[in-house]
């Protein structure tokens, strides 16, 4: 090792240039793909405001509006209104809603703008009573505690 | 009184983890020789006693001693025994606990029986052991004490979410936080060795095991986890990339990159300033993880605490701990000398290249999970999932199972591929290759439907099963030692996992449908019938049993009985599905709730293959073992050699 000292430097040279160069690679191509596959959070008012283009993935939140749950012919798919108390947002669903999703409680679905309405793949509800999406917590604090109280 | 007691004996290991880290430091000095002795016995002592706080958790658990806070919260009197015990981890102060019992049950094992190690290293590794344990003791006696007592007892408890009593629960999170915390054991190695400046192949040697147990510990876990999340979330996914399973997976990823790397070190003496990196990685994956689940940042069921002072003592743990060892490494790092030098073509080049490509995709998944955070703090909310994570961590994953193919058919040092070496390496590696290229074209006649990554996923996979056998060709297979065994094992369980993860994502049928009494559907290759429903009574739920007739390709019909249970304490529900397993894969049924009509919403799949993922997974976690076991039968043999030639001395000497 000592008698090839120059040598054994080149080789930890390439080495560590190697290592960097795919460690600023990987961070560069995550940067870029965040930048096009994050998946953006909306309340319906800023949805109105300034829709995302059609077909990207974003998620929707907001409360269930009470007496706006119906079920369509085939008995899977639900249409719904999510509001911010503000706006409006028609939403339609496939599937076996989430245990605690009812009418008047809060709702993040995730899914596409496809023309007025909201094609949701997911719907997320409340999983238990210490659990209140993220994204609930920044909406105004009386909407916040209406949560609380109506899925208590 | 048993509370108190916990309370008492966890103090007292805290004190004994302050004596171990003084002792240990001091003893590194000429002065402080003496001290040295004291070392091993305190790590033993605090082990001890950190258990037996821990047995008086579990203990107040089993009893449903209602005037602790910590079981009033998180247990009930009527729960299975079982989901009592498991409910003692089942929280933050309890998981956070069993997180420092764990720790220091390690260092107690360390310092009994390792004897490979020069003993100045062992006690700095020790020092460094108690140096973090330190941390989580203060973090659990001032923020997040489990001992905790009300002022006044209360009549019953709130119980356990429903989502966490299942079977899984009992054994999953403690089996990764073996995992978690046993890298800390390969951290604190990797201290001792910088401290002493002793990075070599005997320090290699003493940790490989260490690092061997946490990565089959932390492989199992997420492979037990995955099934889980599997079968109880009913949406019928097996990996979501949430946060916590991120969490998980990075010290994965860097264990897996530590384990290649330590063994490179062990028998060629290269790669040290790396190994010792990784192993800072490694732990700091372990701390990113649990500040996450465990701050409250993230929304998640993992997430217990909301807490911001929790939060904030988390992080500042994680930065001293992490910082100090960074910085450490800065210092010494220029005093590890170079190891020996490999050619590219070389089993060295080969690992090298994985290594760099497993702290790629680590880079990839830490980026993805943190990258929320960043963007809320900037005030705009994002989620990242699978459009993100799967092809970008896709683009380092596949040039990986590549090389990983060929690295293990070349040798060590230098590597020519010409001539007689043509012949063993070349040729039966490009019919491998060959194989999956087949495979794919294959795939994209038959199946267009399907997308880019699941057809090469499945291209892949075929090709690497027949490679990852390969380096048994012309080995006795008797003679053959167990470290070569597991690492054909556990390759061949990566490619089988692959196989199952491309073959779910390329061919799973999913249909939904509200069903009266007696409606037929098709799903896939079956049909199914919806031939009844009927209330049940579980130990403490009320559930409503679904009755499904399934037959595969008109075949013998198998009946099914997927459940929506409703637990009282605390109130919640949970969709039991229910499974049938083929050799070919499986079919998932999830029973939803009744509509206004008296139809029944049923979600059904039918997932080819997927069992392979789990059987993959443990296929991975069994090489890992078979290696353990070649190498601490090794170890054991060499010993007892070392003792034969030291008794014949004795007797001749006499």
């Amino acid at each position: 090792m000592s008698s090839s000292g120059l040598k054994a430097k080149h080789q930890r040279l390439v080495l560590v240039v190697f290592a960097l160069v795919a460690l600023v690679g990987a961070g560069l191509l995550a940067a870029y793909a965040l930048s096009r596959q994050a998946s953006y959070f909306y309340v319906p008012s800023d949805l109105r405001a300034n829709p995302p283009e059609a077909g990207r993935a974003v998620r929707l939140g907001g409360m269930v509006e009470k007496g706006s749950i119906h079920k369509q012919a085939d008995g899977v798919t639900i249409d719904f209104l999510v509001t911010d108390g503000k706006a409006q947002v028609p939403v339609r669903f496939s599937g076996i809603t989430p245990d605690l999703f009812v009418e008047g409680s809060g709702v993040v679905a995730e899914g596409r703008l496809e023309g007025q309405t909201f094609v949701a793949d997911n719907l997320l509800a409340k999983h238990d009573e210490k659990y209140v999406p993220r994204e609930m917590k920044d909406m105004s604090i009386s909407q916040a505690k209406q949560v609380v109280a109506q899925t208590r | 009184m048993i509370a108190e007691i916990g309370l008492a004996v966890l103090w007292m290991a805290a004190a004994l983890a302050m004596l171990q880290l003084i002792a240990g430091g001091l003893s590194l000095r000429p002065e402080g020789r003496q001290l040295a002795a004291l070392v091993r016995p305190v790590a033993v002592m605090q082990g001890v006693l950190v258990l037996v706080a821990f047995g008086a958790l579990v203990t107040l658990f089993v009893t449903t001693d209602l005037s602790v806070k910590l079981v009033v919260d998180n247990s009930h009197s009527a729960k299975p025994l079982i989901f009592k015990i498991a409910g003692t981890w089942g929280n933050h102060e309890g998981s956070m606990l069993l997180w420092v019992t764990i720790m220091a049950v390690a260092g107690a094992f360390v310092a009994l029986i390792e004897r490979r190690l020069e003993e100045r290293t062992l006690i700095a590794t020790l020092a460094g052991q108690a140096f973090i344990s330190l941390g989580f003791y203060a973090f659990l006696l001032i923020a997040s004490n489990p001992f905790a007592r009300l002022q006044e007892p209360v009549d019953d408890g709130q119980g356990l979410n429903p989502l966490l009593q299942d079977v899984g629960l009992a054994f999953h999170p403690p089996t990764l936080y073996v995992g978690y915390v046993g890298l800390s054991i390969a951290f604190s190695f990797a201290v001792g060795a910088l401290v002493t400046r002793n990075v070599g192949p005997a320090f290699a040697r003493a940790m490989r095991p260490w690092v061997l147990g946490a990565w089959i510990f932390l492989t199992v876990g997420i492979t037990a986890g995955s099934y889980w999340a599997y079968y109880t979330l009913g949406w019928g996914g097996w990996w979501f990339w949430d946060p916590v399973e991120n969490a998980s997976l990075m010290p994965w990823l860097a264990a897996t990159a530590l384990l290649h790397s330590v063994s490179v070190l062990a028998s060629r003496d290269a790669l040290r300033a790396w190994t010792v990196m990784l192993g800072v990685v490694a732990f700091s994956m372990s701390m990113v993880g649990t500040f996450l689940v465990r701050s409250g940042i993230l929304t998640s069921v993992h997430a217990f605490a909301v807490d911001p002072q929790r939060g904030t003592f988390i992080l500042a743990l994680l930065a001293i701990d992490i910082g100090s060892a960074l910085a450490l490494f800065g210092v010494r790092a220029s005093t590890v000398s170079e190891g020996a030098r490999f050619s590219f073509l070389s089993r060295e080049a080969s690992l090298v290249f994985n290594n760099v490509m497993l702290c790629g995709i680590l880079g990839i998944v830490l980026v993805g999970t943190l990258y929320p955070l960043v963007t809320e703090s900037m005030g705009v909310k994002v989620s990242v999932g699978a459009p993100y994570f799967n092809p970008v961590s896709a683009i380092f994953a596949f040039p990986m199972l590549l090389v990983m193919a060929v690295g293990p058919m070349l040798r060590w040092r230098k590597d020519r591929l010409d001539g007689e070496r043509a012949r063993r390496v070349s040729l039966p590696l490009a019919a491998c290759g060959l194989l999956a290229v087949v495979v794919l074209v294959g795939v994209e006649l038959t199946a267009h439907r399907i997308s880019l990554l699941p057809a090469l996923g499945i291209a892949m996979a075929s090709g690497l099963v027949p490679a990852s056998l390969l380096p048994l060709v012309g080995r006795n297979l008797r003679r053959t030692p167990f470290a070569v065994w597991g690492m054909v094992v556990a390759h061949l369980g990566l490619a089988v996992a692959l196989f199952g993860m491309a073959s779910e994502s390329a061919f799973t049928t999913e249909r939904l449908a509200a069903l009266s009494i007696g409606e037929t559907r098709d799903v896939g290759p079956w049909q199914v019938r919806l031939d009844g429903m009927m209330p049940v009574a579980g130990p403490n739920y009320t559930a409503l049993e679904a009755s499904v007739t399934a037959r595969y390709e008109g075949g013998a019909p198998i009946v099914l009985h997927p459940e929506a249970e409703s637990f009282a304490n605390p109130p919640g529900t949970r969709n039991q599905s229910a499974l049938l397993t083929r050799w070919n894969g499986q079919l998932y049924t999830v029973l939803g709730e009744q509509g206004d009509d008296g139809r029944w919403q049923m979600r059904f799949w039918w997932k080819p293959f997927v069992p392979l993922i789990w059987v993959g997974g443990l296929m991975v976690a069994l090489g890992g073992f078979l290696a353990l076991l070649g190498r601490v039968a090794a170890d054991v043999r060499r010993l007892v050699a070392k003792d034969k030639i030291a008794w014949r001395r004795m007797r001749q000497g006499r």
